[in-house]
Parts: structure tokens; C-alpha cells; sequence
């Protein structure tokens, strides 16, 4: 039914920590196992061993360099991409079968791989890539935000998180209900200013994301300046020794 | 986006049989008399057999055809769906007004309404597939008031080129329906340019800054896998500018081609077979472009910095 609900119970989905993330693959690795296993289809690879290996991950873990303002520094930022299960997703509306649909109670976003044509439409219409097609199952793969662990009583209660929540060595990913303004996530995200990907297209993501911290030599008036020469006897033999041995003279 | 040949194919063979099926139910509708039988039966067997075959080819890149019904059951929100819906319902009026407009069922005041009918149907199948595409906010090039009129005027005036064609081909006088062909040519021709300036001066001011957060300063350091994962085969795929520059010559010169040999089509009828092999080959010219020039803002994420 890719009739979206109104509203929905709860706003199930994860807060990413752009600041503590390490781009270690943890959560990538263990998405990818859990979901080989579980719910759905395997999630198998295309010539896995061979030249070209390819096929659905269900979240990606993409490298930024980004300039602070004067340009003259920069750093890496490591950036998880999965689905952000959106509020009001365009690849629930577009999808011609109803294998695509919202759930009213918690907000995740599924694909039912059993009414699922495989017309890819829904990838076409996510301005996040979270889509990507399965060629072994011909069916589209997402992720789930781990329906079948969230749930899941079988499991241990700590488990009951996503995968990759659980796998983060760094605690970067957090996992709650965005809907409840007092949940530790919205409170998360209220106070390290958690922001949305490509706001203007008015998709509504769940997902948060927290922008990276100001760098610690880097205070909001600029690069702090080496400290000068104050003239004494001992600055000054340090700085004869440092010409001297590096071969020029005012090193300093 | 990459162009995928059989959604080329269903679009532009489906495009064309919906413009000859459409300008047959016109000629039915304006005129309430039969055609000639033999002409009537080919021309709309002609017309069903293209729409046909190009709904077959479009359900070959499915995952799983077999499940392609599930496709008639989301038309309260899904284009592809109301599209699915259109097509199914255009053959029975179709099939009933091939029927009388050929006299093998002798219903002569039949033959306005279903043939209003069939044309409707025809159009509003086009349109829904031209939505499809329209209705798509990830593609800029795609997401824009002429998307829809252009699937509209391509499946006409391909429908022309055939129906022009195979008046040609009975040894008919092809008459009214050669300045019709002609200016739905040159308007096809004429839309197109519109199109392509108005693509090419839409702003691109989705950036890599909006769509990660980190700012004017942010660029792509490192990509998250080894080789080219779906996302990048589906949706990484964009023209080189000069082989669309090349390409978009192409399409029009074809396009003018057709219209000056569908003008000559009853003074010179060797020439009628020239306006659809034209007149399909700028369409599948177009329809490559329309694919290949549709930048996906995903691609914000790989690298491209403004889309």
C-alpha cells in the first residue's frame, strides 16, 4: 500500500555522529552479514571473488575533505549513508505495486520482497541512493533498520538495536524514537544541532546526522599564532642552536 | 541516467502506436464513417501490435515480470501504476473500434464515440507515461513543465509519420493528414529546442553542501567501495556535453527531414517510408538524450558537486 500514513506512532530511525565517526566499515560489515541472513532475500554479491565484484550493500560509508572557511585547513569526514526513512518518501508513492510502503506504527520505510517487480523506479525517485537493486533476487533492497532485531525477543535486550548500531566501536550511531521529543536521540539531536540531508526537497528524513565538532586548535577566532621570541638569553641560545643545526639561520 | 534500451524501446514503439491509434479514433471521431476495411484492420492491428510489443519489452528489465500485474494495483499514488491501468484500458475500445471503423461489425454510429474514445485513452496513456518522468524531483532535467507535452507530441507525430506511411502504402491519397504530420514534426522539433535551453538554463543549485552538510568547502576524498556499486551504473551515467551538442543536431536535423518528406508525401509517395524510419529514429535519438542528460542528484554524494 504506498498510500503514506498521516502520521506515524513513533519515528523510529538513527542519529549519525559525524563527529566521532572513524570510517572504520564496522557498521557497513555487520549490515551486510545480518542482513545475508535474516529477513528478506540473502543479500549476495556479484562475482564476489572475481574482477568485478558488486552488488547491494545497504549502507555505504563515503570519505569527505572538507576546507574550513579560510581554506587554508582541512579534514577527513567519514560519512554513512543508508535510508533515512523519510517522513514522506517519493520511493513509497512511485512504487506501481505496493511492495513499497511506510509503516504507520514506527515509520520504517520496507520493501516486501515477495510483491517487489523489480522496476527500480523507487531508486530513480530517492534523492539518497538508499535503493539498490538485488540482480540475484531481482527484487530492491533497503535498509530495514533492523525490523527483525529491534523486535526481535529472542535476542538479548542490548540487542535489540540495528546491526550497525550495535557494531559501532565509537558509539557514532544512535538508535531511538525522533518523534519523542524526550528520548535521548531528540535530545541528541536538539543539542548538538542534528541536521537533515538535502532539506529542500521536502522529503521529511528521520535520520539525523551531527555535524562534526569545531577542532580543538582551531578556536572560533582563527588558528592560534606560533609563540614569538621573548628576547631572553636561553630563547635566544635555543634559536642559534636551531639555526645551527638546521642549517639556516632564523629558523624561528 | 543511464539509458536503459528497452525503456527506449517501450517508449518510443508504445509512443508511436499510441499516436496512430490516437489519430485513427480522430479520424473515426471527426468523420463518423468507416475506413476502407483492409486499411482500417492493418492500420489498427499495426498500431496494437507496436503498443504491445513495447509494453512486453518494457517489463524485460523488471526483476521479476511475472509479478508485473502487481503493477495495476497502486494508481492512487504511483504513475507507472496508472500508466500500467491506461494501457490495459485502452485495448477494449480499441479492439471495438477496429471493429466497426472497418465495417466487420456494421455499426456505423458507433464509430464517433469509440473512436473519441480510443484517441482519449491513447493520449492519456502518454501522458501518464510522460509523468512518470515528470513527476521525478530527483532529476532536474526531468522534473519540468515540457517533459509531459514532449511525450505528447513525439508519440503524435510519430503516429502521423506511420499513419502517413501506410496511407502510402494502399496507394490512398494521403491528403489532410500530410500538413498535419508536417507541423507535428516541426512542433516536436520546435518543443525540443525549448526543452533543451530550458534544461540548460535551470539552475543547478542542489550542491554536494546541502546534500552532506559540510558546508562550501566539502569534496569528495574517498569513495565507499571498490567498484562501481548499483547506484553509480543506474544513475551515474551523464553525457559528455559535446556528444549531446552533437546528438541534439542530430535529433532535429532527422526531425526536419521527416517533415519535408511527409509535405511531399502525395506528390512523391516513394518518399512516404522515409517520415517514420525519420521520424523514429530522432525519437529514439531524443529518448537516449532524455536518459543520458537526466543528471540524479544521488550523484551529490559520488563527487558531483552541484546537480
Amino acid at each position: 500500500m504506498t498510500m503514506l500514513p498521516a502520521t506515524t506512532e513513533k519515528k523510529l530511525g538513527l542519529v549519525i555522529d559525524l563527529d566521532t565517526c572513524v570510517g572504520c566499515q564496522a557498521c557497513a560489515t555487520s549490515c551486510k552479514e545480518w542482513n545475508a541472513q535474516g529477513y528478506s532475500a540473502p543479500l549476495e554479491d556479484e562475482d564476489p571473488r572475481g574482477k568485478d565484484p558488486h552488488g547491494p550493500w545497504l549502507n555505504r560509508i563515503h570519505g569527505y575533505e572538507v576546507l574550513d572557511d579560510a581554506r587554508d585547513d582541512s579534514r577527513i569526514v567519514h560519512f554513512p549513508r543508508s535510508c533515512l526513512h523519510c517522513e514522506t518518501p517519493a520511493c513509497v508513492t512511485v512504487c506501481p505495486t505496493g511492495a513499497s510502503y511506510k509503516r504507520s506504527e514506527d515509520g520504517i520505510v520496507l520493501v516486501n520482497p515477495d510483491t517487489c517487480i523489480g522496476c527500480k523506479l523507487c531508486s530513480w525517485a530517492c534523492p539518497y541512493g538508499a535503493r539498490e537493486y538485488d540482480v540475484k533476487e531481482g527484487v530492491m533492497r533497503k535498509c530495514t533498520l533492523c525490523v527483525d532485531r529491534i523486535y526481535n525477543e529472542n535476542l538479548v535486550e542490548e540487542d535489540r538495536v540495528p546491526a550497525c548500531v550495535r557494531a559501532c566501536p565509537t558509539s557514532a550511531r544512535h538508535y531511538g524514537d525522533l518523534g519523542d521529543p524526550t528520548s535521548a536521540v531528540s535530545i541528541l539531536v536538539k543539542e548538538r544541532g542534528g541536521f537533515d540531508l538535502l532539506p529542500e526537497m521536502g522529503y521529511k528524513p528521520t535520520n539525523k546526522y551531527l555535524p562534526p565538532r569545531k577542532r580543538r586548535d582551531q578556536p572560533e577566532e582563527g588558528r592560534e599564532a606560533l609563540p614569538k621570541s621573548d628576547g631572553s638569553l636561553m630563547d635566544r641560545l635555543f634559536a642559534l642552536a636551531d639555526s645551527l643545526l638546521s642549517g639556516q639561520a632564523g629558523a624561528r | 541516467m543511464n539509458p536503459a534500451y528497452s525503456v527506449i524501446f517501450f517508449t518510443t514503439a508504445s509512443g508511436s502506436g499510441y499516436g496512430l491509434l490516437a489519430l485513427l479514433g480522430l479520424i473515426g471521431a471527426l468523420t463518423g464513417a468507416p475506413l476502407p476495411p483492409l486499411f482500417a484492420l492493418v492500420a489498427i492491428m499495426f498500431a496494437l501490435a507496436l503498443i504491445t510489443a513495447g509494453l512486453l519489452s518494457s517489463t524485460f528489465h523488471l526483476g521479476h515480470p511475472e509479478r508485473a500485474w502487481r503493477a495495476l494495483s497502486q494508481w492512487r499514488t504511483s504513475w507507472l501504476s496508472r500508466e500500467g491501468v491506461a494501457a490495459i484500458l485502452t485495448y477494449p475500445p480499441a479492439l471495438l473500434f477496429g471493429l466497426v471503423v472497418s465495417g466487420l461489425y456494421d455499426l456505423p454510429q458507433a464509430i464517433a464515440p469509440l473512436g473519441l474514445i480510443t484517441a482519449l485513452m491513447a493520449m492519456i496513456t502518454v501522458f501518464t507515461t510522460g509523468k512518470i518522468y515528470a513527476t521525478l524531483t530527483t532529476i532536474r532535467a526531468w522534473n519540468q513543465p515540457l517533459t509531459v507535452p514532449v511525450y505528447l507530441i513525439f508519440a503524435l507525430a510519430t503516429g502521423a509519420s506511420l499513419a502517413l506511411a501506410l496511407l502510402a502504402l494502399f496507394d490512398y491519397r494521403v491528403g489532410v493528414l500530410s500538413p498535419f504530420a508536417m507541423i507535428a514534426l516541426l512542433l516536436a522539433a520546435l518543443m525540443k529546442v525549448f526543452y533543451w535551453r530550458s534544461i540548460d538554463r535551470a539552475p543547478r543549485d542542489r550542491t554536494m553542501a546541502s546534500a552532506t552538510g559540510l558546508g562550501d568547502g566539502v569534496r569528495q576524498w574517498e569513495t565507499p567501495h571498490t567498484t562501481k556499486n548499483f547506484v553509480q551504473r543506474e544513475m551515474g551515467f551523464v553525457v559528455a556535453r559535446r556528444h549531446a551538442e552533437k546528438l541534439r543536431r542530430i535529433v532535429l536535423a532527422l526531425l526536419i527531414i521527416a517533415a519535408l518528406a511527409a509535405l511531399t508525401a502525395d506528390a512523391m509517395p516513394v518518399f512516404a517510408p522515409l517520415v517514420p524510419l525519420t521520424s523514429l529514429l530522432a525519437a529514439w535519438a531524443e529518448r537516449w538524450l532524455f536518459f543520458a542528460e537526466g543528471e540524479h542528484v544521488v550523484t551529490l554524494f559520488y563527487g558531483n558537486p552541484r546537480a
